[in-house]
């Protein structure tokens, strides 16, 4: 009871933003309600009824007065609606550099996979100062994230892979809570951040584990017979990967389809759905064989495949495909420097990049 | 000469024809079970929506119990699921959707109208009946276990996951929403079809064009959340795959249709609390209600925009950015009409004569708390905070300012305003005014800790918390306790007058309209004599200047 807070703690990149908006609210709302308040208040007093005010004195409304409670109002809400844009706007657009952390929900708890392999429940452990993106999904119910420090918060979804970040600010333990209703322990579906100076980020991180994600997502590949179809020197019956991601991808029937995380998903548990063009519809469905987690460790594998740069290739991937990728990427970058953004590299690029 | 004060308005008084009644034309159980009368049919709501009020308010109060510690410790996780499940349901589709409409309106509508009764008596009966079934449903479901899945349903945890008793909720639910299509049919063709005879539409009381509008969104948003919770049944049980992910169903979808329909209801919900609201307001200053047309059409306007902002709720939910921005904006708009109500029901009181008779101050009470309610809907219109305070206790303690401080405190109102029409008897004054004020108190100290504690973190449904949210918490259940002693107050005193209350004669208050034109309590077919109306609605002069004349005829 001793810790008594009226305000939360301000963690993130993005928390001044939320508060600012929500005190200059404050301050607006309030400086109105107050105003509304003391004339009701005023007029209730002053003209309460007496005797000689059995019958209140006509007046013809101004309509000018009706125009300005009109107008003032609306111009006030449409600077509250682009102020509140501008922010989401912000919370929305992820930076190219961020740090790429999986996460799944389940009733009840939450469980994260760090690129370099490392996995936790319950608890996240982050660098300070670096934008945190995390790639989600849930395995039965809908689940929501929130950080209440960092001010940010996204429904976590059975059908889809959704992305939030955030820039914690400030060494700490923050809450997480699940704010979307799950079921019977959903008031027990918490946990902590850990915003972590980046030494000790690394040195946590340097903490076993068993392979990287994308390593991992490797053996995945090979168990679920993936690279019989969809590797350069397979058979030709699936799509080549390397070089996909990120890009259009024609599909049958006309129309194309980016090659993103949630096309990936879609074609591993959902393959009939959309089928690149001048392909059979021949791969098996793989829904309820695949885990949430080993989904996100394919994904993982299936991203360093198909990064669009040539300096994560693995070595299958063809002459053709380098080419076509160096359209996209300036040749001669350094890729995981600049290019680390949605793609993270296998092994190496994690624990070489501060 | 002495002058003419509104109180000693020679207005009809009792004779021998008005010793008859419509409480006193026919006496046993069946006369009121098979009664077409829509004053009877509305004391037969006002008691189910009362039983059902009393039900959900103490699930409330159990919850507000366990949330004074923050271990869960004084119910399992499961029961406090299904406590805030099932205040939730009781108290949207039992009480607070029908309580104002099929109590008051029913009785008062078409009395402001001059009319003998509704358009369809025995359609008017069959909603009460239908009601019935659905809240036997209901009850059902209380005493079988429960339901844990939050009044909102959210798939796919109500179609494949919970094992509580989701269907027969749902049925029953489905069941009542044909209660109120009827009912908002019943209003619509009654107010076209009814009027008295010189009752133009700018005559008409501004609870008429409240009701009007809020009858057109029961009327379109209702057969959306029939259509809804029927494919949620047909989900649940048949496994068709329209919400399940796994047979390509997106549980997104769900709320958007779940919200079509609800967030319309917020105003199906509000809309009969303005009506009464400008009811009380005219009375209680004795005035014509400033900018009379802007506040009949910003009831139209509430209506439309209704429909246009359901996916507020689904700001974090999985909707695009810009979609996000589309229904962001909106949202701001449909405030717009909300602002010019506050703003002239206040521009009302000035230069009025203001009685501060207990259903004003409870009118009051909702002019202020309802503005709360309106500015923290900014906050959660406006994008950028809404991502914060989603699903938080912020989104908890702002509902409540609309639905409670809102609704519940117009219904109050309302009931005192109306009750010497009703029962031909007058409520304690100094009680009532106790319980305003208890309610008031109550209500701020239970959910304005709830906007801070929110805004700090806390999320909603939650059975245990962090430590830190405790203080205000207990500031919460602790003002819980007095809002319901602000509740219980008028249930025993209304009780109490209806024997020893003092009678209150026609027109009480001194208030202009048709319904104080008659006997209380109104004779079975409403007036001796059809009225006709040649003054505007709250217009005081032409008012007495007609009932003089009426007399001396």
């Amino acid at each position: 009871m001793t810790d008594f807070p009226l305000f939360p703690e301000q963690a993130s990149s993005v928390a001044p933003l939320v508060d600012g908006l929500y005190l200059g609210l404050v301050v607006v709302t309030g400086a109105v309600s107050l105003l509304i308040w003391f004339v009701i208040f005023y007029f209730a007093i002053k003209y309460r009824r007496r005797p000689d005010n059995e019958l209140a004195q006509e007046q013809e409304p101004p309509a000018a007065l009706e125009v300005t409670w009109i107008v003032i109002p609306t111009i006030v809400f449409m600077l509250i609606f682009v102020a509140g844009a501008w922010v989401f706007f912000r919370m929305n657009r992820v930076p190219a550099n961020s740090l790429e952390i999986y996460a799944t929900g389940r009733q009840w708890m939450w469980k994260f996979q760090h690129p370099s392999g490392q996995r936790e429940i319950n608890t996240l452990h982050v660098p300070v100062g670096r934008p945190v993106k995390i790639t989600m999904a849930s395995e039965d119910v809908i689940h929501s994230l929130w950080f209440p420090a960092f001010r940010v918060k996204m429904d976590v979804l059975p059908n889809r892979f959704r992305t939030m970040w955030f820039q914690g600010t400030k060494v700490g333990r923050y809450h997480i809570f699940c704010a979307e209703y799950c079921g019977t322990m959903h008031s027990g579906m918490i946990g902590w951040v850990e915003v972590m100076e980046p030494t000790e980020y690394q040195r946590w991180l340097a903490g076993g584990a068993e392979g990287s994600l994308a390593s991992q997502g490797e053996k995945l590949f090979q168990k679920y017979a993936c690279n019989t179809c969809h590797m350069d020197n397979a058979t030709g019956r699936g799509p080549v990967l390397s070089g996909l991601y990120g890009k259009p991808v024609p599909i049958t029937g006309g129309g194309t389809v980016v090659f993103d995380d949630n096309y990936i998903r879609e074609s591993i548990l959902n393959p009939q759905a959309k089928i690149a063009a001048g392909f059979q519809p021949i791969m098996p469905t793989f829904q309820g064989q695949v885990t949430e987690d080993d989904l996100i460790r394919l994904l993982a594998y299936v991203k360093s495949v198909a990064a669009p740069q040539s300096g994560t290739t693995l070595a299958v991937e063809s002459p053709q495909s380098v080419q076509q990728s160096s359209g996209a990427v300036p040749s001669g970058t350094p890729a995981p420097a600049t290019a680390a953004a949605a793609t993270p590299a296998p092994s190496a690029a994690t624990t070489t990049n501060p | 000469m002495t002058t003419t004060t509104i109180d000693d308005a020679p207005f009809i008084e009792p004779s021998t024809r008005e010793r008859r009644n419509y409480l006193n034309d026919e006496y046993g159980v069946l006369s009121w079970l098979l009664t077409k009368d829509h004053k009877r049919i509305a004391i037969l709501y006002l008691f189910s929506v009362t039983i059902f009020f009393v039900v959900g308010g103490i699930f409330a109060f159990l919850m507000r119990l366990e949330l004074l510690t923050p271990e869960g410790d004084m119910f399992t996780s499961d029961t406090y699921n299904k406590l805030f499940t099932l205040h939730g349901i009781v108290m949207i589709f039992f009480f607070l959707i029908p309580a104002i409409p099929a109590v008051i309106g029913n009785f008062i509508l078409p009395i402001m109208l001059g009319a003998k009764d509704l358009a369809f008596p025995k359609l008017n009966l069959a909603s009460w009946y239908i009601y019935i079934i659905g809240g036997t449903f209901g009850v059902i479901v209380i005493i079988t276990g429960g339901v844990d899945t939050g009044w909102t349903f959210y798939t796919p945890f109500s179609t494949q996951y919970s094992n509580t008793h989701v269907f027969a909720v749902t049925l029953g639910a489905f069941i009542t929403g044909f209660s109120s299509i009827l009912t908002g049919l019943n209003f619509i063709v009654t107010i076209h079809r009814m009027r008295a005879p010189g009752l133009t539409w700018y005559r008409l009381p501004l609870f008429v064009w409240s009701m009007y509008a809020t009858s057109v969104v029961i009327m379109l948003a209702t057969p959306v959340l029939a259509i809804t919770l029927v494919l949620l049944m047909v989900e649940r049980t048949l496994h068709v795959g329209i919400f399940d992910p796994n047979l390509g169903g997106d549980p997104v979808l769900y709320q958007h249709m779940f919200w079509f329909y609800s967030h319309p209801a917020v105003y199906i919900m509000i809309l009969p609390g303005m009506a009464v609201v400008s009811e009380c307001v005219a009375a209680f200053t004795r005035k014509k209600i400033f900018g009379y047309k802007f506040v009949a059409f910003s009831s139209l306007a509430i209506a439309f925009l209704g429909f246009l902002v359901w996916a507020h709720h689904l700001f974090v939910a999985g909707i695009s950015v810009y979609s996000a921005m589309v229904f962001s904006f909106l949202s701001m708009l449909v405030a717009v009409p909300s602002a010019i109500k506050v703003f002239n029901w206040t521009a009302t009181m000035y230069k009025a004569s203001v009685s501060w008779q207990t259903p004003m101050l409870y009118v009051l009470g909702f002019i202020g708390l309802f503005t709360i309610g309106g500015v923290t809907g900014l906050f959660l219109g406006a994008l950028g905070i809404d991502v914060h305070v989603h699903d938080s206790y912020f989104v908890v303690a702002h509902f409540h300012y609309i639905m409670v401080g809102g609704t519940i405190m117009a219904y109050m109102a309302g009931l005192h305003y109306w009750w010497p029409k009703i029962t031909g008897r007058m409520y304690p004054e100094w009680w009532a005014r106790l319980s305003a004020l208890l309610v008031f108190v109550g209500f701020n100290l239970t959910f304005f800790p709830q906007f801070l504690v929110g805004y700090v973190g806390m999320p909603r449904r939650y059975h245990a918390y962090a430590p830190e949210f405790q203080v205000l918490n207990v500031l919460s259940t602790a003002g819980a306790t007095i809002l319901a002693a602000g509740y219980l107050l008028p249930m025993i005193y209304f009780a109490w007058s209806l024997k020893f209350g003092r009678k209150a004669g026609s027109n009480p208050w001194g208030a202009v309209g048709l319904e104080w034109a008659t006997t209380s309590p109104p004779p079975k077919e409403n007036f001796h004599e059809t009225p006709v109306v040649t003054w505007d609605a709250y217009d005081y002069p032409a008012f007495l200047k007609a009932m003089r004349e009426t007399q001396h005829v």
